[in-house]
């Protein structure tokens, strides 16, 4: 076979500024979207317990509280929908270097993802639009594949981008991909650290979100029966997952020490190779040094070894060209464990007055933090995502591809990345905005339809 | 028949499905645009709502399974459609992000002005997608994507008779599927007055398509001399059972035979996305990327085809079921009040 695949690699060097463009929007693009999946993830967990609960206790505030969310999962639903269709756009517009030479290594779980994803958007327009027309407990049954298929996809997506970090199942001849094993390059190494992290950070954004926006009605004065509902369901889900989050994210770090150590060194700003290294918390760097933090002796080598005489590489085992930002990363992981501490400080305090008096703490500050506790979970993802990503920098396919190869070498990649960015400004706007008038609309809450046979009057 | 080839005729199977289902969604979009004044357009589209609601998620999903399939099977091409075309299909991507969220805004919005503000957005991107998808097609079909990363130009690559027929096609023929499938739906619905509002609007849609048509075949002439030969040699069969399908729908549309309209519609589709690439095979970039060379190894083209096939047996009973359930939903909520 001729080598005509010699074209694809060959491609003219993009410049710097349209580097730093498509960087910036992928970044931008998967910020969003990853928001938004969160929410795809777990809302139908919340949106099942609930109608299950209205099902058996016949309470209507249960009811009311499931079609309100399946209202708001039908809007969240079709922006996460399209938002990620843009992501497979771009993975090609964007960066046609890793496309044209991985594609088939790393295509099988995305396949799979659509099939997944399939199913999801299948059931979740039965689920919708069947409310009143199936018994209870079918509708309740036809919830079901939105949520495993939801998760489903979840786990497939990660498992291509664990493939990026910890690329397996293919070999290299001049450029060329051949011998290519897809089920090893799925199922590879990083993911079942990264697929669990991911999968519960989901089920917490979600959890946290819808009740931060009945913890804002309660502090508005709502504190029927209705809101502590709608902020206590979604609020225990996530507070059950956050002590499991931290146990995973303790053995994500010590799956990346092992598999890709100068991400974990750039995480901790850890420049000196050694034994004994410390658990930096915040700080400057400058130069090849990490100034005005708070050390914590010995606490990395604890972490990952747990024995203070753990030796872990730092990032002067690499030449400073293999090197991520180390001050971005550093920051990104400290932001996210610190989110992860707070939610768990909350959890606990919630936990432990439910367990004295079966009651929310009587303290305004509470549901204060509650109100916010969704823009944690949040910031903690996005820090995550930034560590995973920033922190394989310079590499696309780690320790095979770098960034600069990867990108599409077109002329202009700078104005796309403008109209895209106006694009999502606007569209982060509405979203807000619509998540806003579904809160307030005082119409009888969802049946899908019944809203629809009511069309507003025209003026 | 070898597994790429196998691969390619599952990624065209997908392509058509999304032209057949996203594409009448797309045409329901543009209707939208179309249907008058806020109180005397209210009743279609209410129907045009109705009729997409339900679906057009699961119908958008063929155009993920087919961007996934070109890059797993076909990974060289996907990245050279992809950074020659970049311009064309990210206004195609922002597109698809206005429609569907406009779209699924609409339906939250409680004010008559933020239901126009949606509903345009929703209208207009429904215009556009097809129009730049048309023209990546055109790009492709008339050998202006070379294989390699950026390698074609990347603005006459799309901006040029071939693209703009490609794009005005795509457009018109969304929007004739559209009106075929809403004139039933109508009808279904218990309102043939609606039906027959569409039924005048989508006659001169079919006429003007076939005008379009007509004077297409001298723009490939002359702008895809290639395509032009496989058009009226291989593919000649499909393109006359095309032609002769399209007169078909225009008269049954004509004598309100509604649902041989929508078979019929899609017939016509059908036959000219498969004349088209009946023309070009083997090759997949012309002049020659033959989709042997560009396929994916073995081991990939069968893994995705055995995923593919668990897929498909999972996804059409449930398909199924949301069918039916949009069918009712029609049926139940179209009755006049």
């Amino acid at each position: 076979m001729a080598t005509w695949q010699s074209v694809l690699a060959a491609a003219g060097p993009a410049t710097p500024a349209d580097l730093v463009a498509a960087r910036t929007q992928m970044a931008l693009s998967l910020g969003w979207h990853i928001v938004l999946a969160c929410l795809g993830v777990g809302m139908p967990a919340l949106m099942l317990i609930i109608e299950w609960r209205g099902i058996r206790t016949g309470d209507a505030d249960y009811t009311r509280l499931a079609r309100q969310w399946a209202k708001a999962i039908g809007v969240l639903f079709a922006a996460g929908a399209v938002s990620g269709t843009i992501l497979s756009f771009e993975l090609g517009l964007l960066w046609p270097g890793m496309m044209g030479t991985y594609g088939q290594v790393i295509g099988l779980p995305f396949a799979a993802e659509g099939i997944a994803f399939f199913i999801e958007a299948i059931f979740l327009g039965i689920y919708l639009y069947a409310w009143d027309r199936v018994p209870p407990r079918a509708h309740l049954l036809s919830g079901i594949p939105v949520l495993v298929a939801g998760t489903l996809s979840a786990f497939l997506v990660v498992c291509a981008n664990a493939w990026m970090n910890a690329p397996r199942g293919f070999a290299l001849r001049d450029g060329v991909v051949n011998r290519v094993s897809p089920w090893r390059a799925m199922f590879n190494p990083a993911v079942p650290h990264e697929t669990l992290h991911m999968i519960v950070a989901a089920f917490m954004v979600a959890g946290f979100l819808v009740a931060g926006v009945y913890a804002a009605g309660m502090l508005r004065g709502h504190r029927d029966r209705y809101h502590l509902l709608g902020f206590l369901v979604p609020f225990t889900l996530a507070a059950v997952f956050t002590p499991i989050q931290i146990l995973v994210g303790d053995f994500a770090g010590k799956r990346v020490a092992t598999l890709q150590p100068t991400k974990l060194a750039a995480a901790e700003a850890l420049f000196r190779t050694g034994a004994g290294a410390p658990l930096s918390v915040g700080g400057i760097v400058t130069g090849d040094r990490l100034r005005y933090s708070i050390e914590i002796p010995y606490g990395l080598s604890l972490l990952v070894g747990h024995n203070p005489g753990t030796v872990v590489q730092g990032l002067d085992a690499v030449p400073r060209a293999a090197r991520p930002p180390v001050m971005i990363v550093h920051l990104a992981f400290d932001m996210m464990v610190g989110m992860g501490f707070l939610l768990l400080l909350l959890s606990a305090w919630l936990g432990y007055t439910w367990w004295r008096r079966r009651e929310l703490p009587r303290s305004p500050w509470f549901l204060r933090a509650a109100a916010l506790s969704g823009v944690f979970a949040v910031v903690a993802v996005e820090a995550g995502w930034t560590v995973t990503e920033v922190g394989r920098q310079p590499w696309t396919v780690y320790g095979h591809l770098r960034t600069s190869d990867a990108v599409n070498p077109a002329p202009g990649l700078w104005t796309g990345f403008v109209v895209v960015a106006l694009v999502y400004t606007v569209l982060t706007v509405v979203t807000l905005y619509v998540m806003r008038l579904i809160r307030w609309s005082e119409r009888p809450v969802a049946p899908q339809e019944r809203d629809r046979t009511r069309e507003p009057e025209p003026s | 028949m070898d597994t790429a080839r196998i691969v390619l005729v599952v990624m065209w199977v997908g392509i058509t499905l999304y032209a057949l289902l996203a594409g009448a969604d797309f045409g329901g979009g543009a209707w939208d645009l179309l249907a008058g004044r806020s109180r005397t357009g209210m009743a279609r589209r209410g129907l045009i709502e109705r009729s997409i609601g339900p679906v057009w998620e699961a119908n958008h999903v063929w155009l993920i399974f087919v961007l996934v399939l070109l890059w797993t099977a076909f990974s060289g091409v996907f990245a050279s459609v992809m950074s020659t075309l970049y311009i064309p299909l990210t206004l195609a991507a922002i597109g698809i992000i206005a429609r569907g969220t406009a779209f699924a805004f609409r339906k939250a919005a409680t004010e008559l002005w933020q239901r126009r503000l949606f509903g345009g957005a929703f209208a207009v991107s429904s215009v556009l997608t097809p129009f730049f998808l048309g023209t990546a097609a055109g790009a492709i079909a008339s050998g202006r994507v070379p294989p390699g990363l950026a390698r074609g130009d990347i603005l006459t690559s799309w901006l040029n008779p071939t693209s703009l027929l490609g794009g005005v096609l795509a457009v018109m023929v969304c929007v004739y599927l559209a009106g075929a499938y809403l004139c039933d739906d109508a009808v279904e619905a218990g309102r043939p007055d609606l039906a027959e509002w569409f039924r005048v609007r989508g006659l001169v849609a079919a006429v003007l398509i076939g005008a379009v048509a007509l004077g297409g075949i001298a723009v490939l002439r002359w702008d895809a001399p290639g395509l032009f030969t496989g058009l009226t040699h291989r593919g000649l069969p499909l393109v006359v059972a095309g032609a002769v399908l399209g007169v078909g729908s225009l008269v049954l549309l004509w004598r309100r035979v509604y649902p041989l309209v929508r078979a019929t519609a899609m017939l016509g589709v059908i036959t000219i996305l498969w004349g088209w690439a009946l023309a070009q095979f083997p090759v997949m970039l012309p002049p020659s990327l033959t989709y042997r060379q560009a396929a994916a190894e073995p081991s990939v083209l069968t893994a995705t085809l055995v995923v593919t096939a668990i897929g498909a047996a999972l996804i059409a009973p449930s398909m199924a079921w949301l069918l039916a359930v949009q069918r009712r939903a029609l049926r139940d909520t179209g009755t006049p009040e």
